[in-house]
């Protein structure tokens, strides 16, 4: 597969078209009609989580949020090929991979509302907290593939960046490292064609963001982001030559960030409408709700039946959340070091002193 | 003028009046970047001179170091505080440095602009306070407005600075203090502190966001009738000593305060200097108001984390009974 699509060449893995045609019958992974299903299906949860998220944000019940709309379809495809000992090293925007590997909503609600417990991400088996300094969990990807192998495991590993990450020289060091020691690491660029403001084109004169895997050795291969079927081939054969090889792979998904960078950024300042509307064409749940609708699997009745019972619960699941959190000052402290050092606890107990007077004189 | 036109206004002036000047980062150009700071620049100036940088913080120092050796003088954007970090190696090794290495025949006249500071209710890596990290490198001067007046004047300092400045922008008053400042340039003197209050009977040393929480305080100690002298470093590197010293020498007590972690912090530094210039004048222990020594909470516990008027309040008396 990698011979056959040369990011030299500056070829994609796609499956199916803009009409949910199937154009590359080949390509296509083995699915029940239920399998297939459920990844719509999972795509359309990461949809309405994502929106009722943002909504929350607009009414100020969750501070800075970075929205997936628009990238479901690779989340949702990582997420389908993990397994349970498979690690996954996060940026910040593929939910459908945090969920599936077993972060709760609340966990998701918890970080939005500005709490750590929400990146503890405590039933997620193998799984990093999200990283925001941009490229710089690549390395950790790195390490603990040579972990991985070192201590003989049959684990692989699955590390996410955007494309404005491939800049960062973390991005370059860890393809190389991984590519040195053989580590079993995916590493995914989710080119969603902007790094904030700053469109793709600015950030590397490479004709495309999987060429650069040539660079370390390594095979890379470019896919269409928002064809989960694709990205569902491509994952798979990228998991299991990285399992039974021991080399990593660099995937671009190529995709678009229909929404905001995060909530406090506003797309219409550097992007064009008619752009956007050109996307609309390739978004991943209209493309897979066509292919369904040509294989009488879904209708509008059945996704707006489905999407009531998803808001009800996630709403439902947001109240309790928001009704059940709390932070006390240990949790600001307590966390810094494994052993407390004694400076740090006398400072909680000066301070406490002072909250003692401030109540007292209230 | 608030403090993001202020600084916006500073780069116009210096770009217009001087060819050398270039001004970059992410988001820097053609968005004027994410809280605005650099907007209509591009516009104005031109993509030459005002431009978007690939996503990359090192890559953005070390460029700074060449075109500063070619006879540029760079002006670069670092995006958030927490960002700073893969520049630090660039920092540490170069801009700081080279001047030092080639004998000076290279000068470093960069400016790092670096919005600091909580309170915003970031993500985490937006938030922080380590400028005695910067303040600590040999070669760098660090500065840090609290007004729009003085962040026009500072800048402008620090750019026609032939030193490397890390220029600090507290971010949660960026748009929160208004003042009118003059059209014209001037410049604000890198190195010299502002006596914003006189008092008598305390001397409390803050900077950027913190004067702003201090003059807060003060209104309560004024309650209570206190007399608080207010000093504003401006300048955290080269440390202005003698505004310093010559205050706790009439006050005969001074406490610092600061958003950052405590330990071997800016407030360390002016316990030292407190310690060393007027010793026998002191009636009282100096005493720091910073945070913990912990990394700033996410921003559900970030109260816990920032320094508040009634923390401040109760240091001064505290002080003041001693």
């Amino acid at each position: 597969m990698f011979d056959q699509f040369d990011p030299a060449d500056d070829k994609m893995v796609q499956v199916i078209d803009n009409n949910g045609k199937v154009i590359s019958k080949e390509l296509m992974p083995k699915l029940s009609d239920e399998e297939i299903l459920k990844l719509y299906k999972d795509m359309l949860f990461v949809r309405t989580l994502d929106q009722m998220i943002v909504s929350y944000q607009r009414q100020g019940r969750v501070y800075t949020y970075p929205p997936n709309y628009g990238q479901e379809a690779i989340g949702v495809a990582a997420g389908a090929v993990l397994r349970h000992e498979d690690w996954l090293v996060p940026a910040f925007r593929e939910l459908g991979a945090w969920l599936a590997k077993g972060v709760t909503m609340r966990e998701v609600f918890m970080f939005n509302m500005g709490f750590e417990e929400g990146t503890k991400f405590a039933g997620a088996n193998h799984m990093l907290p999200s990283s925001v300094p941009i490229a710089s969990q690549l390395l950790h990807a790195s390490g603990i593939g040579y972990a991985i192998n070192y201590q003989k495991k049959d684990e692989v590993v699955m590390a996410f960046v955007g494309d404005g990450g491939t800049s960062e020289g973390d991005f370059h060091e860890a393809l190389n490292f991984a590519g040195v020691w053989k580590a079993p690491v995916i590493f995914v660029v989710q080119n969603n064609q902007y790094a904030i403001s700053v469109p793709v084109k600015m950030q590397t004169a490479s004709v495309n963001m999987a060429i650069k895997s040539k660079a370390y050795g390594i095979n890379g291969i470019k896919v269409d982001g928002n064809d989960i079927f694709a990205m569902l081939t491509v994952f798979r054969y990228a998991h299991d030559y990285v399992r039974t090889e021991k080399q990593p792979v660099l995937i671009e998904a190529v995709t678009y960030r229909k929404g905001a960078h995060t909530t406090s950024d506003d797309p219409t300042k550097y992007r064009t409408t008619d752009e956007e509307k050109e996307w609309d064409l390739k978004d991943p749940l209209r493309r897979m709700k066509l292919f369904l609708e040509k294989k009488e699997l879904w209708s509008d009745d059945k996704e707006k039946k489905l999407v009531d019972e998803y808001e009800k619960e996630i709403d439902r699941q947001f109240i309790e959340t928001e009704q059940t959190v709390q932070y006390p000052l240990e949790d600001a402290i307590r966390f810094t070091y494994a052993e407390m050092p004694q400076d740090l606890r006398d400072q909680q107990i000066e301070h406490e002193k002072f909250l003692q007077w401030k109540n007292a004189r209230k | 003028m608030n403090i993001v036109s202020a600084v916006n206004d500073a780069l116009d002036i210096k770009l217009t009046e001087d060819k050398s000047v270039v001004v970059y980062g992410e988001d820097v150009g053609y968005e004027g970047g994410v809280f605005r700071v650099t907007e209509g620049l591009q516009k104005k100036h031109g993509v030459e001179r005002v431009f978007d940088s690939p996503l990359a913080e090192s890559g953005i120092a070390g460029t700074a170091v060449g075109m500063a050796a070619a006879g540029l003088r760079p002006v670069i954007e670092m995006q958030f505080c927490g960002f700073i970090y893969p520049a630090f190696n660039q920092i540490i090794s170069h801009v700081a440095r080279l001047h030092n290495r080639s004998r000076g025949r290279y000068r470093m006249p960069i400016v790092i602009r670096l919005p600091y500071g909580g309170g915003i209710n970031a993500l985490e890596h937006h938030s922080e306070s380590m400028e005695a990290i910067f303040a600590h490198i040999p070669g760098l001067k660090v500065v840090v407005p609290s007004t729009p007046h003085d962040a026009k004047g500072l800048l402008i300092s620090a750019i026609e600075s032939d030193d490397p400045v890390l220029f600090l922008e507290p971010k949660r008053i960026y748009r929160a203090i208004k003042q009118e400042v003059s059209e014209e340039k001037f410049s604000v003197p890198i190195g010299k502190a502002k006596v914003l209050s006189e008092g008598t009977d305390v001397t409390v040393v803050a900077y950027g966001a913190m004067i702003r929480e201090v003059q807060k305080a003060m209104v309560m100690a004024k309650e209570a009738g206190y007399s608080v002298e207010l000093i504003d470093l401006r300048t955290i590197y080269p440390l202005d000593k003698e505004t310093i010293a010559a205050s706790v020498k009439k006050t005969g007590r001074i406490v610092f305060v600061g958003e950052e972690p405590r330990s071997f912090g800016v407030g360390s530094e002016i316990m030292a200097v407190a310690n060393e210039e007027a010793f026998l004048h002191l009636e009282a222990p100096p005493k720091r108001v910073s945070a913990f020594d912990v990394i700033v909470p996410y921003p559900r516990g970030e109260h816990h984390y920032m320094i508040t008027p009634d923390k401040i309040f109760y240091e001064i008396e505290r002080t003041i009974k001693f």
